[in-house]
Formats: C-alpha cells, sequence, structure tokens
C-alpha cells in the first residue's frame, strides 16, 4: 500500500524548517519525500491524500501520561487513553508508574505492554518506579525493568526523599540507559496544600503548595546530577524560579532535561477561583510571572518538552469538596492547539513547537520517532492548524472529562493519526483509507 | 425599601453593603423576639431547616437551632458522625438526599473550604455556610458587625484590630471582607507563621507585635488558638504563645479608651486571652453571642420568609 500525502507543509523537525514537500509512504514506512507535486513516479498504484492548508508532523509523543492501568480502568485503560492519544495527534505515550500494583516489576511493565499491543493504537513506553511500591526505600530492578521494555524510571507523585537513594538512581539508571523523570516537590513543605499559595489560596481558605516546594527538589536533583554526572529529566515545571535553577544548571553545563505542561503556559491560578477541581493539579497553576518565565523557558530551550501530565479523574474523586478532590487534568486532547498557542504567539517557531512534542521527548527517553526521514517508520500527525473547535464534554475520548478546557474555544487540531503507514485515527472519513 | 435578593448565604464576600445592613437591621428588629416571655413568632412555621454539621460546634449550632425554633420553623440537626457520610456517603449525595425530603435551608458546617459552595449550584434549597474550612463563616461576621454597630454606634471610620491565626480562620476572613466593605480600617497581628502573606490583597495592615497593633484601636477582636490543629508547626508552646501574643492587662493598658474586646469563643483561658481581660467590662463577648441568634434569625428570615427579600425593619 503506498499513500501520497500532497500539498501539505512538512514539520522538518531535524532542520528546524516548514517545507513544502510531498510524503510518500509505502507500506509502514516513509518512502520518500520530494518537492511539491515532484513526485515522480505514476499514481496509479497509490492513494493520493491531497492535504493543502495541513501540517505533517511526526507523529507526537507525549512523555508524560496517566493510563490508570492497571488499577483504576474506571478512569482510563491503555485503550482508551491511546485512543484520546491518538485523537489529540500522538503516536506514542509514556505511561507512569502509579497503578496498583505498582509498575515495580518486569510483570507489570509486561503486562502494560501486552495490553498495549493488543488494544492500543499507539506506542506505548512504560515508565517504572525508581523504588519498590513507589515507597522511596529500595531500589527497582532497573536492569530487568530495561530488558521487560521500560523506557524510564520514576516515583511520580511520591518524589524520593532520601538523597542518597536518588543518587544510587541516577548512577545505576545510567548505567542501564534509563531515563530519570523526577517529579520535583519537597512533600514536607507542601503538606496539606491543594494549590498554589499566593494571593488567590489566601481569599479561599485553602492550603497553599508555595513555589519553594518545587524549586528546592530542583535544586537538589540538580546538585546529584552535578555531582554524578548523570542525567535527571526534571517534569512539568511550573515556577519561574525552577526555570531559573535550571536555566543556571544548563548553562554549567550540567546533564538536565525539563518539561512542562500546556496548562502551566496557558492558566494561573485565578482558573481555581470558585473551587473549581478541574483546575486543580501538582504541581498547581501558578501566577502570570510563572505563566510568562514558562513561556520564556520554552523559547529559549530551557524547557525542553512539552508533556501533558494527563491525570484522568472520575467525577467520584473530582465532584467532592476541593481539598478532597484528587490533583490533575487530563491533557492529550488539547496539548496540540494549546501549544499551537504559542506559535501564533510568536513565542516557538511552528518547528520548534512540533519539536518539543515529539523529537525532544523521543531522544530524552532514548526512544524513536519525532524525525520524518525516508526509511524511517512512517509514524505522523496531520493537523489542521487553523481549525477552530469547542472543547465538548461529548467529544472527549478518554474515559475521564476533568479538562478546565470544557466549553473554550481552542484552535489548531489533529486531522489523522499514522502509525507505521496506517492511519489509526482521523476526524474526517475521507481519510480513513486503511 | 430593600431587597435581600440571595439564594444562598456562602460568605460575606457575595453580600453588598446594602444587603449587609439590611441583614444588621432586620436583626435589631427581631432581637426584641428573644426578650420577650413567650419567644416565638409564627413567621417560618411549616418551614424546615436541617442543620447539618460536618464538624463540632456547640454554638453555631445551637444559635442556628433557637433562631429557626424562635421563628417557628421545623428544626432537624444532622452531623457527619450520626450521618451516612461515615458509611463513605460523598457531601453531594448525602445533600441531595435531604434535598429529596424537601427542606428550604440547609445550615452547613463542614471542614473543606468551598463545601457550601459545591452544595449551591446542586440543591434547590438555600445553603447557608455555618462555616466551611478556613474560608468564611459569615455569620459570625454579621453577629460580630451588629455587636460592632451596636457599642460603637457605627463601623465606618472604626479602627478594628484581628489578632491570631490569621491564615487558617474563617472567622478572621469573614470579618475583614465584612468590615472592610462597612468602611473600617483593619489591623490583622499575630505571630509571622500565622499572618498569610498576601495581606495587602485585602488591604489590611500587618502589624505582628499585638502591643503595638492594639494601640489607637477601637476594637480588638481576639481569635481561638486551635489547640488541636495548630500546635505543630506554627507556634512552640501555648506558653510562649501567650507570653508574646496574648492579650491581657498589661498590654491592654496602651489600648485606646472604651476600646472593645471581642473574641468568637470559645475561650481558651490564658492562652489568647487572659480571664481578668475576659470577663471585664471591656469585653463583649456574651453580646456577640446573644446577637448571634438575632442574625441568625435575620439571615432566615430574609432567605425564606414571606416573599424573599421582603424588609421587615422599617
Amino acid at each position: 500500500m503506498k499513500i501520497l500525502l500532497i500539498n501539505g507543509d512538512f514539520i522538518n523537525t531535524e532542520k528546524g524548517l516548514v517545507e513544502k514537500k510531498d510524503i510518500l509512504v509505502h507500506d509502514e514506512s516513509i518512502a520518500g519525500i520530494f518537492p511539491r507535486g515532484q513526485y515522480p513516479g505514476n499514481n496509479d498504484d497509490l492513494k493520493c491524500l491531497d492535504i493543502s492548508g495541513k501540517i505533517v508532523a511526526p507523529g507526537l509523543i507525549d512523555m508524560h501520561v496517566h493510563l490508570r492501568e492497571p488499577g483504576a480502568e474506571y478512569k482510563e485503560t491503555i485503550e482508551s487513553g491511546c485512543l484520546a492519544g491518538a485523537a489529540g495527534g500522538f503516536t506514542g505515550v509514556a505511561c507512569m508508574p502509579n497503578t496498583d500494583p505498582v509498575n515495580d516489576n518486569s510483570s507489570v511493565t509486561e503486562f502494560i505492554l501486552s495490553q498495549a499491543r493488543k488494544k492500543g493504537i499507539i506506542r506505548v513506553y512504560p515508565v517504572a518506579s525508581i523504588t519498590v511500591g513507589r515507597l522511596g526505600t529500595s531500589l527497582t530492578e532497573f536492569g530487568e525493568l530495561k530488558s521487560s521494555g521500560a523506557v524510564g524510571i520514576s516515583d511520580d507523585g511520591s518524589p524520593v526523599k532520601n538523597s542518597e537513594i536518588m543518587r544510587s538512581a541516577l548512577e545505576y539508571a545510567r548505567y542501564h540507559e534509563l531515563t530519570v523523570i523526577s517529579h520535583c516537590e519537597d512533600t514536607d513543605l507542601s503538606n496539606g496544600g491543594h494549590m498554589h499559595e499566593g494571593s488567590i489560596s489566601a481569599k479561599m481558605g485553602i492550603k497553599g503548595i508555595p513555589p519553594a516546594s518545587e524549586e528546592i527538589m530542583i535544586q537538589r536533583d540538580i546538585s546529584l546530577a552535578e555531582f554524578t554526572g548523570c542525567p535527571v529529566h526534571i517534569a512539568h515545571v511550573s515556577t519561574a524560579g525552577s526555570v531559573e535553577i535550571i536555566r543556571r544548571a544548563k548553562e554549567k553545563g550540567i546533564r538536565v532535561t525539563a518539561e512542562t505542561a500546556p496548562h502551566y503556559f496557558t492558566l494561573d491560578h485565578s482558573s481555581v477561583a470558585g473551587y473549581n477541581t478541574n483546575a486543580k493539579m501538582n504541581p498547581p497553576l501558578r501566577t502570570l510571572n510563572d505563566m510568562a518565565a514558562i513561556k520564556t523557558g520554552l523559547k529559549e530551550g530551557v524547557i525542553d518538552v512539552i508533556a501533558t501530565d494527563h491525570a484522568p479523574h472520575h467525577p467520584l474523586v473530582k465532584e467532592v469538596e476541593f481539598d478532597q478532590a484528587a490533583f490533575g487534568i487530563i491533557g492529550l486532547e488539547t496539548a496540540l492547539p494549546l501549544t499551537l498557542n504559542l506559535v501564533r504567539d510568536g513565542i516557538l517557531s511552528l518547528p520548534q513547537a512540533i519539536k518539543k512534542l515529539s523529537l525532544k521527548p523521543a531522544s530524552i527517553l532514548g526512544i524513536e520517532g519525532g524525525i520524518i526521514r525516508e526509511g524511517l517508520k512512517a509514524d505522523l500527525s496531520v493537523i489542521d492548524p487553523d481549525e477552530e473547535f469547542i472543547l465538548n464534554k461529548k467529544d472527549i475520548l478518554s474515559k475521564s472529562k476533568n479538562s478546565p478546557f470544557i466549553g473554550k474555544t481552542l484552535k489548531g487540531r489533529n486531522i489523522f493519526t499514522m502509525l507505521e503507514g496506517k492511519i489509526v485515527w482521523s476526524r474526517d472519513s475521507k481519510y480513513s483509507c486503511s | 425599601m430593600s431587597i435581600f435578593n440571595h439564594k444562598d448565604l456562602l460568605g460575606m464576600e457575595q453580600l453588598s453593603v446594602e444587603d449587609i445592613n439590611l441583614i444588621l437591621r432586620t436583626a435589631e428588629s427581631l432581637k426584641e423576639i428573644s426578650q420577650r416571655d413567650i419567644k416565638k413568632v409564627p413567621t417560618l412555621r411549616g418551614k424546615t431547616i436541617v442543620n447539618f454539621f460536618h464538624e463540632p460546634s456547640t454554638r453555631t449550632k445551637t444559635s442556628f437551632e433557637i433562631a429557626a425554633k424562635r421563628l417557628s420553623a421545623d428544626t432537624v440537626g444532622l452531623s457527619s458522625s450520626g450521618s451516612s457520610m461515615v458509611k463513605g456517603e460523598t457531601l453531594i449525595d448525602t445533600a441531595k438526599n435531604l434535598q429529596a425530603m424537601n427542606p428550604d435551608i440547609i445550615v452547613l458546617r463542614h471542614s473543606s473550604s468551598g463545601a457550601p459552595h459545591l452544595l449551591s449550584d446542586k440543591i434547590p434549597a438555600s445553603i447557608i455556610n455555618a462555616g466551611d474550612g478556613a474560608n468564611e463563616h459569615p455569620s459570625q461576621a454579621l453577629l460580630d458587625l451588629l455587636t460592632i454597630k451596636e457599642r460603637m454606634g457605627r463601623i465606618e471610620g472604626l479602627k478594628v484590630v484581628i489578632i491570631g491565626d490569621i491564615a487558617h480562620s474563617r472567622v478572621a476572613r469573614s470579618n475583614i471582607i465584612g468590615l472592610k466593605k462597612m468602611g473600617a480600617e483593619v489591623t490583622v497581628s499575630g505571630p509571622p507563621t500565622m499572618i498569610p502573606h498576601n495581606m495587602d490583597l485585602f488591604d489590611v495592615e500587618v502589624i505582628n507585635n499585638p502591643s503595638r497593633a492594639i494601640e489607637d484601636k477601637d476594637v480588638i477582636m481576639v481569635l481561638r488558638i486551635q489547640l488541636e490543629r495548630q500546635s505543630k508547626t506554627l507556634f512552640p508552646s501555648l506558653r510562649e504563645y501567650s507570653n508574646y501574643f496574648g492579650i491581657n492587662e498589661k498590654i491592654l493598658q496602651r489600648a485606646k479608651k472604651g476600646a472593645i474586646i471581642m473574641h468568637p469563643g470559645p475561650i481558651n483561658r490564658g492562652v489568647e486571652l487572659s480571664s481578668n481581660v475576659a470577663d471585664s467590662p471591656y469585653s463583649v463577648i456574651l453580646d456577640q453571642v446573644s446577637n448571634g441568634v438575632a442574625v441568625r434569625m435575620a439571615l432566615l428570615y430574609l432567605l425564606i420568609g414571606g416573599a424573599r427579600g421582603e424588609d421587615i425593619a422599617n
């Protein structure tokens, strides 16, 4: 089967360019990239898809999602999470280990991968835990986890408190080439907090989470990375201070990378007003000043990656008292339009934005993807950058609907998603050709 | 004639100056009922009021109960330990079940800030916030305003200091909002661990040292130190708190002549307030309690009495 994508704008993430090229997909791979209209073969043996006005990007990769399986399938499954991902333009997602049971051994990792093979329409990359049970006391079997298919390790929302264990994790993970992803939070300082500590929390009578609780831990992990020479990846950066700490570390040549999530550059803590649990997440939405610093950090490359921290939650844990409500929002189906806002605002070029959603996370996790090049697997996302839509609850494909963007008008939308040459998801039947 | 056009009383935040004046005027006119031999009028006969207290309370619960009964409403008391919430029922489910029995008002006390706001969207009955977490306790602020107005003849232009755990106090938050709306100047005082960083937002002055903070003040409002909650990290010991932040006769010598002392109760004698001060002529603490009944009668009346919002004060 050959498919020729014509008249689209091709995002060259390697060169950082938008090119007017046509792309030939043969079976599961990219078979050729041609200047627009100059495909030399004849069109008889192929299906030609005219995607004028659209963007052809490498399949997006989200390095921070929660798929909830095993354990909380009422919130999300690997199947539903993959569907939501495909709809959002993603061809790969890395899932955090805070499942039940915790992904701290190869049998859970293998279960996740086997479910993904059976039911997932996109690639799933398990992130295992750093310590057994995410309890922070003894290291998991990194070697076996790696050979079972884990791409990284993280204790996710229960960060490793003990600095010596964290040091060992960094050193031992480097040997096994596992990416260490750190959710940075001094949990003593943030304990009992439910939103950013600031003017809005003071008004609402809600205990706050100070920016320092994130920054202290980032500084610790960077000190460990500097001392050991091992890389560390900082998850979901939310504060201006964090951006500054990471910037200084990068200037010193310390091997640190970082991600932020679309909500941290889109919303500020005023979204929580009225006790809106769909704007409650950890780290919390911060101030306008923090938002501006996150954007600058993205622009200057201090923040390498945009990841969603897709955290599906059922109304049972969201339609409750604010301080009883679970942290987290879904993000797979809104990441792309929110990131394209940065392009429209002139903060990122289109290739930069796409790179932070594909090539950068791929290279940090040490996986393939993020590049469209002859000979590589045809994982693609075809995007209409101008389509405006209102996010309706009923259109959300994730099993959970906990999004602060419901009812909002978003601009820019994935039209279809191709995995290994097959259109696995499309919004418009005219593209569902396979 | 003013009208009170609210379904719920969630906080002082939602009230206008006119609303507050109407509530105070109504309370003043209803006060007389409590002085009578037969302390009952038929105004709310046939109305049902559920006092849903998800957190322990003696004063507020009793006060709402008495207020309702003096207006002839039927009252039902419900606490979380006696409700299905201990069986794992959610707050919304409990409230929906209560709603199915068609009450007119649900008075809610809850440990979570925003709990009444959660119900106000889902429940047709009027919700009165009787204290939610560290957010608001509007009926307390209203009875404090009534007491200040009675004692001082006005609220506008008065200088008020609130001393104690401002950060975690719903009484402080409601009073700050109410006093500012009514034109008073507000100072807060207490150890830095108990004062939020963003007090400029409320347009109040911060003076940590209480003996300095009470100078020139007309009203000194002392908050309860919550022994069970606060003694872990916010201050070293009750002894130290009392020594540095407690209000006693010595400190009071620096206060303005004619200043009044208020406290929302229950008092920890010898901690935030010395016994001598609590029982002194400065103290209006028991007036606050009496006014609590009047203010709550006014709230019940204004929310569900006759045509919503009728002004009986004139």
